[in-house]
């Protein structure tokens, strides 16, 4: 009887050690370490930025107090950050093409697969900072769940030039001035990972050049007001998508831009609203060598362009509305499946089939935070995009049904840091979503429903 | 008679346990119950401290410590060190030295942020906010409970710049030995710069005045003004307000501007003048008569 008392008591000791004292673990990130600030002084959760962080990313990694060149660091201080997020993970996706009977091949049909089990994200390896007082940098290598890297973002920017904060040029590869970043999303499935509107497209749309989500290369002018209340933005972009090797059009650019206006509303918060623009041209035909595309080649550049409005509403300390709205149009072109990949119109004078029509979108998410406490937040999301006009209209031999690719998303969640110290950032992460699409399964187009179910450690150091 | 020593560790592990949890509890009780009602009022707002305890934990409590007491975690490594609020001894003040700091000076100081600190300017929070943590920072504190602050000292209008103001401003430099500490130059290299402590025995250095435009508190003139003839309470800063007169202040204010690096109009009567650097050991210039 003693015994299993004292082991009760000494399991308990060990759990109340363990957690007790959580609170004074350390760790290593980039920022927090230079400046002795707690995590939670620029991120709303880590890595959602705040206002104060918005400002912070905006004066490029400065907090404007004269201590932000490096020189003022100890010589050992080296800006990096590492982050990975073991997971376990379940998905589900009831329209996967299968064989009718295994290993046989056709015929095949639509069914229900479902597996889960322990997993990885990849790994991000973060590093930026001031080379000198207004003189900034960020390089991302970053690589999948199998290690192969590539450089998400490679960027040199020069901060408050003349003296002005209106006036900061980046140059590189870098994330678009969106308000709602992706880049710092709350939430982790394959599904929520993702804004969707900042990706859509119609159903057989191949113009993946206005994917306001990705990292894009070119260079940015920005500026702001001291306290960052009033804030723009202006990049000039290749076309590429973020792709190194100028792989598609031989002369193809796009711009994003962005404003934005912050509002004092005393104990609601700041609100914010704004508005941004994306509006390019890519190329739908490529020069050919032996009959095939050559890289870098692409002619025949077509329009598209993304618009809408960004509003940040807080409703107090805990509880605020995030909401992006877009309306999105691309060439006829682009609706035909013609962009930087396959199929690729190479016939020079080939006309666009009958009926074939641009296609255009509305979209919206909204995206809701209850902060229990700068420790523990509560995350919904909804978002919906309908597409207005179909690529291909009634007069087409294979005319679109007008919800084709309508699609239906949600993700719930929370995420709670055991800690909160200006070392690390340490979350458990668990996530629901889910993502419905109208008539897009692969075989007999029919409704697609996927969902899944993510819990995991999320951590920088 | 292992049954009484395993129990004794259990408390005693337990006793640990507490304390350890203790020293990361956001506030004693004593200070819960008695002090959160503290407001401040800033023109026609009013902070209440209750509200504030989110934001001070998220954005103050990681070098401010979560009891105000200037130990939060990042300490150790800061340079020169977060304010202790519980001994309620501020540097920015249009309070005359010793006395407690205007709510309004506690709320500039947040948004401005202090220069050569690690403090950075909080100008994204709401003015509610910013009111609302005056309040929370005077929660940490008894004092605020039995004095009043001070009132503010007056500032006459700013006179003109002249050459005269200027000479007379460096050997006002001179007089008061503000050399000694920052310098012949102004660089913050005087012969006691090295053996400067603050109240609590740490190290401090004086201001170079030749590093950058804005000063400990404040950028404009009248901020200038202010620093020296109230001081700065908790370091060897003094308040002159005893030793010089308003108007000889404002010559102080003329010639500390020749010393930075930027365009000024007193840079360039000071080039002018070919001004060059005070010698502390050249006698005194006979006095002129007043006009």
């Amino acid at each position: 009887m003693i015994s299993s008392r004292r082991n009760f008591a000494g399991r308990l000791l060990l759990v109340v050690l363990v957690f007790g004292c959580f609170q004074n673990a350390r760790a290593l990130p980039a920022f927090a370490r230079k400046y002795g600030l707690r995590c939670s002084a620029c991120h709303e959760s880590w890595p959602m930025l705040n206002y104060f962080g918005q400002k912070f990313k905006d004066n490029g990694y400065q907090l404007m107090n004269d201590r932000d060149a490096p020189i003022w660091q100890n010589p050992s201080y080296w800006p990096v950050t590492f982050r990975i997020t073991p997971i376990w993970h379940r998905v589900s996706n009831n329209k996967v093409a299968e064989d009718a009977v295994v290993g046989t091949g056709p015929p095949t049909v639509e069914k229900r697969l479902e597996s889960s089990g322990f997993d990885l994200s990849g790994l991000d390896f973060h590093t930026g900072g001031t080379l000198e007082k207004n003189i900034s940098f960020y390089v991302l290598p970053s690589s999948n769940n199998a290690a192969q890297f590539h450089f998400e973002t490679v960027m040199g920017r020069l901060d408050n030039l003349f003296g002005s904060p209106w006036l900061n040029v980046k140059f590189g590869k870098f994330e678009l001035d969106n308000l709602l970043s992706e880049k710092r999303i709350l939430t982790l499935t394959g599904i929520g990972g993702i804004y969707q509107t900042y990706h859509f497209r119609p159903i057989g749309d191949g113009n993946f050049f206005g994917q306001i989500g990705d990292n894009q290369l070119g260079v940015e002018v920005m500026g702001h007001s001291a306290n960052d209340r009033t804030r723009y933005s202006a990049a000039l972009l290749s076309s590429v998508d973020g792709n190194v090797g100028l792989p598609f059009g031989s002369n193809s650019y796009s711009g994003f831009f962005t404003a934005s206006q912050a509002f004092d509303t005393g104990k609601l918060g700041v609100q914010r609203i704004g508005f941004y623009a994306m509006v390019g041209e890519a190329p739908v035909t490529f020069l050919t060598s032996g009959g095939m595309p050559i890289p870098g080649s692409g002619i025949g550049n077509k329009g598209f362009h993304r618009e809408g409005f960004v509003g940040q509403f807080y409703f107090g300390p805990h509880f605020d509305l995030q909401v992006v709205t877009q309306h999105g149009w691309d060439n006829a072109w682009f609706g035909q499946g013609y962009g930087g990949g396959a199929p690729f119109n190479l016939v020079p004078g080939t006309p666009l089939p009958a009926g074939a029509q641009a296609p255009s979108w509305n979209g919206a998410l909204f995206e809701a935070h209850y902060v229990y406490s700068p420790q523990l937040i509560f995350i919904g999301r909804f978002e919906l995009e309908r597409v207005s006009q179909q690529p291909n209209s009634s007069a087409s031999a294979t005319p679109s049904p007008s919800n084709l690719g309508n699609l239906t998303t949600y993700t719930i969640g929370y995420r709670y840091n055991p800690f909160m110290t200006s070392r690390a950032g340490f979350a458990w992460h668990n996530e629901y979503a889910f993502l419905h699409q109208d008539l897009a399964s692969p075989l007999f187009g029919n409704n697609v429903n996927s969902s899944e179910l993510l819990i995991g450690f999320d951590f920088d150091f | 008679m292992r049954a009484r020593l395993f129990w004794s560790l259990l408390a005693s592990a337990v006793v640990v346990v507490a304390l350890c949890s203790l020293s990361g509890a956001q506030n004693t009780p004593y200070m819960e119950e008695q002090w959160l009602g503290m407001e401040s009022h800033v023109g026609d707002l009013t902070g209440h401290a209750v509200n504030a305890r989110g934001d001070y934990r998220r954005y103050c409590a990681g070098c401010h410590g979560d009891l105000g007491d200037g130990q939060g975690e990042n300490t150790p490594w800061l340079d020169p060190k977060p304010r202790d609020f519980t001994i309620a001894q501020f540097k920015c003040r249009s309070t005359p030295t010793g006395t407690l700091p205007t709510d309004e000076d506690l709320f500039n100081t947040i948004a401005r942020g202090l220069d050569n600190s690690n403090m950075p300017p909080w100008n994204t929070f709401t003015r509610v906010q910013r009111a609302d943590l005056v309040a929370y920072i005077k929660h940490f504190s008894a004092k605020w409970q039995t004095e009043k602050p001070g009132t503010p000292i007056q500032i006459p209008p700013e006179p003109e710049v002249t050459a005269e103001r200027i000479k007379a401003g460096q050997a006002l430099f001179k007089r008061l030995e503000c050399w000694k500490c920052h310098g012949v130059e102004g660089r913050g290299n005087g012969p006691s710069a090295d053996t400067l402590t603050d109240d609590l025995n740490r190290p401090i250095k004086p201001f170079n005045f030749h590093d950058g435009n804005r000063f400990k508190c404040g950028t404009s003139d009248a901020d200038l003004y202010k620093i020296f003839m109230t001081g700065l309470d908790g370091t060897p800063m003094p308040s002159f307000a005893d030793n010089v007169k308003p108007d000889e202040a404002w010559d102080l204010v003329f010639y500390l501007r020749t010393l930075q690096p930027m365009k000024t109009k007193e840079k360039a009567i000071a080039r002018q003048l070919g001004l060059k650097p005070i010698d502390p050991n050249a006698p005194a210039p006979a006095a002129t008569p007043q006009q």
